[in-house]
């Protein structure tokens, strides 16, 4: 049976989401994906250098095999990421967009107000929009109702690396989203067991980018966190054991050897 | 006359088609998105008007990101 993710009547085989900033050179970027399984791949938009000639990202990546997905990192208000948005599909790839308000504060934590006035913006003008947002199931329910095709809640902050942080709210918005549209778990993910968690929990997705980019073996990292991904996915759809105070032990009480 | 492209002003001739400024910048290959004066285009669009004095254009393309 094929486990596939749909998003806005999109269908992908992978549930790791990848992003392509931060690794030593675009080879190493190419490889890492290549050995992520991943099909959705973000990018930035910024201006060209006019300054000098750089090498293009694009020509590391096969559009034929990855779907790019534009995110407007960077933009501190609605308006400029609805700029940014726009600029994006211009490009001419798709009408998708990863959405990202997020005020110059050092956090790096979304603007959950202003982000769900952008996405309103956007959906009315036909994108299919991906939100990054806090861990807040109310601020997740708002961005449904505008119409976004996920939730993208954080684990931590963007680059921390900590991991899942409040696993309970996560666990809040998988429970009133969930089902809807996709929950996918950004930012915050360190290391393969906390991708796992995510995807135990019964999030649909992760998107992870630092943690594979600044592994020490960015490659390998990209494996372990695809395996993570789908071992997490696995555990969820098997249902995991009932949590217990007391012990039971899992040999005979009977029988042991000197029993009288 | 003079435009500015990407906060940078910049001298082009007279009757300059966006076209030609793509060329000029060596980006005739390269896949970028275009806003002139604030709206966005698309790339055939720009490409064929005809540029004004004044004009404020930004060029955009995908790098890395999360």
């Amino acid at each position: 049976m094929t486990d596939l993710l749909t998003i806005a009547g999109r269908t992908f085989r992978s549930r790791l989401m990848i992003g392509t900033g931060k690794y030593a050179t675009f080879q190493q970027m190419r490889e890492a994906l290549e050995a992520s399984g991943a099909e959705i791949v973000t990018v930035a938009v910024r201006r060209v250098n006019l300054d000098r000639k750089e090498e293009s990202l694009l020509d590391y990546i096969d559009l034929n095999r990855y779907f790019l997905l534009p995110n407007t990192a960077g933009c501190q208000t609605a308006e400029e990421a609805i700029r940014t948005a726009r600029l994006a599909r211009a490009a001419g790839l798709s009408d998708w967009v990863k959405l990202e308000v997020i005020p110059a504060d050092n956090t790096l934590l979304p603007d959950p107000i202003a982000t769900v006035e952008a996405a309103k913006t956007l959906v009315a003008e036909g994108f299919v929009v991906l939100p990054y947002t806090t861990d807040d199931h109310t601020v997740a329910k708002r961005l449904l109702d505008v119409g976004c095709a996920t939730v993208m809640p954080f684990g931590s902050a963007i680059g921390t690396g900590l991991g899942l942080t409040s696993p309970d709210r996560l666990q809040r918005i998988i429970e009133v989203i969930g089902g809807q549209v996709p929950v996918v778990v950004d930012a915050g993910i360190g290391a393969p067991s906390d991708a796992a968690l995510a995807m135990e929990l019964g999030a649909d997705a992760v998107l992870i980018n630092t943690a594979i980019a600044r592994a020490g073996d960015p490659v390998q990292m990209a494996r372990a966190m695809a395996v993570g991904v789908e071992a997490g996915r696995m555990a969820y759809q098997a249902r995991r054991m009932e949590k217990s105070t007391v012990a039971s032990p899992s040999s005979p009480t009977v029988g042991r050897v000197g029993d009288k | 006359m003079t435009i500015v492209v990407n906060g940078r002003q910049r001298d082009i001739t007279a009757g300059c088609t966006g076209v030609k400024l793509l060329e000029d910048l060596d980006l005739a290959a390269e896949r970028i998105a275009v806003e002139r004066n604030g709206e966005v285009m698309n790339r055939q669009t720009f490409a064929a008007c005809t540029l004004a004095a004044g004009d404020v254009i930004e060029i955009v393309r995908f790098v890395g990101g999360g």
